[in-house]
C-alpha cells in the first residue's frame, strides 16, 4: 500500500512545508517501493504542483474545523496505507498524535531525518532541546512521521499526479469562533531566515530596524525570552527552549547574550550570525560569524550592505 | 470544578545533557529535575481558575518513585493531591494510555497538561490523550477563561491566533501566555510543610501498546569555530554569508 501525506495549505495556499512534507513521503515510498497519495483540501489551489514533488496520486477532501475532526479523516482515508507523514507546523503538531490514537500507528514527532532503515523504520528526531538528537524505531503497520519543517528540505523531480476526490466524516468538538492571522509576515517556525533581537536593543521603539534588516532579507522577526517577558514585543515571536523552536538557514542574532535556554530554541539554524557589544556573550560559541560591536551601527549598515548585494544580484 | 494538571518531571532548562556510554539514555548525574516549564504555567492557571471559584487541583506524573519530589514540589504549589502512575514513561501512546485509565476512574472537568515536555519534545500526550477520551483539544493554548460549563481558548497558529469555544470536559496543551511568567509562584515554607501531608496516591500503570522504541541518543555535532568580522567590514559578512554560508 502507498505512503500517504497529510498536505496542509494556508487559506488555500500551498507552501513550502507541503512540499516538503510530499518530498518526504516520495523519499519513504521509494525506499518501500510504495506509491505516495497526497490527501489535500478541496480549497486549495494549485495542487497539481503535489506532483512535482513526487505525489503520484492527489486525493481532495473537505476538511473538518478542528484539528481532531481531520485527524479521523486522515485516519480513514489512510486506511491500510504503509505509513503517513505530516509536517511538523503547528496544525501538524495538533493532528498526527491524534491520528496516532485513532489508529494505533507509532509515532515520531520533531523528525529531523528521513529513514535511516524502514524494517523496523528508523528516523532521527530532535530531543532535550536541541541538545541531543534521538534514534527511534517504530515497530507498527502504520508508522506515522512528523518533520520539522525545513530540516529535510524540498526535492523537485518532474511528475503528473492524478487528481481525485473523496468524501471523509471528521467530528468537530470545538466551535471555531475566531482565527487571526497576520498577512504579509512570515511565520516563525518555516522561514528560511530570522532576524532576532533582544535586550541589547534598549527599548521596543528601536526594532524599526529589525524589521527593516528582516524586510531586506525576506525574514521572520524574533526575539529573545527577557524581551517577550517584559512586554516589548508579544510572545507569539519569543524563540528558545519555552517558545518557539526554529531551524532556519539563517539566523541572525542581535544584542541577544545567548543564554543556553534560547539556544536550545535555535541551534538546529544553519548559519548563526551574532552581533554583540559585549565580546564574551556566550552566543559567540554558538555562531558562525560573529561581529562585536554595536547594533546601533551594524546593523544599519548591514542593511545598506545587503540592499547593494541583492541590488547587484 | 475539578482539574487534573499532568506534570513531567523534566531535566532543569540550563542543564547540561549528557548521554551514559552506551548512548542508551539520559545520564541524570548531576542534573537537577524541575516540573516542566510548560506544566508550570499550566498548573499556576489552575490555582488561578481555583482561587476564582473553588474546586480541587491533582496533578499527575507517569513516572517512577525518583519523580515524587517534583509532585511534591506541585503540592507545595498550591495543588491539593497528586497521584504517580507508577511507569517509566518510553512511549506517548503507553503514558496517554495511562492517563486515560485514571480519568475514566475519576472524573475531571478540565485537564491542562504543558505543550510538550523539555526532554522528548514530542508534543503528543495531550492531544493523544483527548483523542483517546474523545474531548475536544486546544494546542498551544494561550489563554483560556471559564463560563459556567463553557471554555473559552485562544491558541497560537501558524502566522496568528485562533479562538475556540466548546463545553467542558476539555483537554489543553498550554504553554506561556496561559499566564505570564510572573505570575509563577515559588513554593513558601507554609506551602513545603504542608505539601508533606497531602496526599500522594500511587497507582499501578496499565500495559501499553508502546509501538516506539528509543534506540540510541547522540549529541548534535559541534560548530566550527565562529569567524570574527570587524564591524567595520560589514561587505565581508555579506560576502561570507553569500560565498561561504550560501545563505542569502
Amino acid at each position: 500500500m502507498s505512503v500517504f501525506v497529510y498536505v496542509e495549505d494556508w487559506d488555500g495556499a500551498l507552501k513550502k512545508a507541503s512540499f516538503e512534507a510530499v518530498s518526504y513521503a516520495k523519499t519513504w515510498a521509494d525506499m518501500l517501493g510504495r506509491s505516495v497519495v497526497a490527501l489535500v483540501s478541496d480549497s486549495a489551489t494549485g495542487v497539481d504542483a503535489l506532483g512535482n514533488y513526487g505525489a503520484d496520486e492527489i486525493r481532495t477532501f473537505s476538511p473538518a474545523v478542528s484539528g481532531f475532526g481531520v485527524a479521523e479523516q486522515v485516519k480513514s482515508m489512510s486506511e491500510g496505507g504503509s505509513g503517513l507523514v505530516i509536517s511538523g507546523t503547528n496544525f501538524g503538531k495538533t493532528i498526527a498524535p491524534a491520528v496516532a490514537a485513532l489508529s494505533g500507528g507509532g509515532l515520531s514527532t520533531n523528525t529531523i531525518s528521513t529513514p535511516l532503515q524502514t524494517a523496523p523504520l528508523q528516523v532521527k528526531r530532535g530531543a532535550f532541546s536541541s541538545k541531543g538528537i534521538e534514534t527511534i524505531e517504530i515497530h507498527s503497520e502504520f508508522p506515522i512521521i512528523s518533520f520539522t519543517p525545513n530540516s529535510i528540505g524540498i526535492e523537485e523531480r518532474s511528475g503528473a499526479g492524478q487528481i481525485s476526490s473523496v468524501s471523509a466524516q471528521g467530528s468537530d468538538l470545538l466551535e471555531l469562533v475566531e482565527k487571526s492571522v497576520t498577512t504579509g509576515k512570515i511565520a516563525l517556525p518555516e522561514a528560511d531566515v530570522v532576524v532576532s533581537a533582544g535586550r541589547g536593543l534598549k527599548g521596543p521603539e528601536n526594532w524599526g530596524m529589525v524589521e527593516e534588516l528582516a524586510d531586506v532579507l525576506g525574514a521572520a522577526t524574533a526575539c529573545s525570552k527577557p524581551v517577550s517577558d517584559i512586554g516589548w514585543r508579544p510572545h507569539s515571536e519569543h524563540v528558545g527552549q519555552t517558545g518557539i523552536q526554529v531551524n532556519p538557514n539563517l539566523y541572525i542574532a542581535i544584542g541577544i547574550s545567548g543564554a543556553i535556554q534560547h539556544l536550545a530554541g535555535v541551534s538546529a539554524s544553519k548559519t548563526i550570525v551574532v552581533v554583540n557589544t559585549d565580546a564574551e556573550a556566550p552566543f559567540f560559541k554558538a555562531a558562525d560569524y560573529g561581529i562585536v560591536g554595536d547594533a546601533f551601527e551594524v546593523v544599519p549598515k548591514l542593511v545598506d550592505a545587503l540592499r547593494a548585494f541583492k541590488a547587484a544580484q | 470544578m475539578d482539574i487534573l494538571v499532568c506534570i513531567s518531571h523534566v531535566p532543569d532548562t540550563t542543564a547540561k545533557i549528557n548521554f551514559t556510554a552506551d548512548g542508551s539514555s539520559l545520564d541524570a548525574a548531576g542534573v537537577q529535575f524541575v516540573i516542566n516549564p510548560y506544566d508550570e504555567f499550566g498548573l499556576t492557571k489552575a490555582l488561578h481558575i481555583k482561587e476564582a471559584q473553588g474546586g480541587t487541583i491533582t496533578v499527575l506524573n507517569v513516572g517512577g518513585p525518583e519523580t515524587e519530589p517534583t509532585l511534591r514540589k506541585a503540592l507545595a504549589i498550591g495543588a491539593d493531591k497528586a497521584v504517580r502512575i507508577n511507569a517509566t514513561p518510553t512511549d506517548a501512546i503507553t503514558v496517554a494510555q495511562n492517563i486515560k485509565n485514571h480519568i475514566s476512574a475519576n472524573a475531571y472537568d478540565l485537564i491542562i497538561c504543558g505543550q510538550e515536555s523539555i526532554d522528548y519534545n514530542g508534543q503528543q500526550v495531550p492531544a493523544m490523550l483527548a483523542a483517546m477520551l474523545r474531548y475536544p483539544f486546544v494546542n498551544a493554548c494561550v489563554g483560556l477563561e471559564l463560563d459556567g460549563n463553557t471554555a473559552k481558548t485562544k491558541a497560537e497558529i501558524d502566522g496568528g491566533h485562533a479562538a475556540y469555544s466548546n463545553a467542558l470536559p476539555m483537554v489543553i496543551g498550554g504553554k506561556k501566555g496561559l499566564v505570564e511568567e510572573k505570575d509563577l509562584r515559588i513554593p513558601n515554607m507554609r506551602g513545603i510543610m504542608s505539601a508533606r501531608s497531602k496526599p500522594l496516591g500511587v497507582e499501578e500503570p496499565v500495559a501499553g501498546t508502546a509501538p516506539t522504541k528509543s534506540a540510541s541518543f547522540e549529541k548534535p555535532a559541534g560548530k566550527a569555530a565562529v569567524k570574527m568580522v570587524a564591524p567595520d567590514q560589514i561587505d565581508e559578512l555579506v560576502r561570507l554569508l553569500n560565498e561561504e554560508a550560501k545563505a542569502i
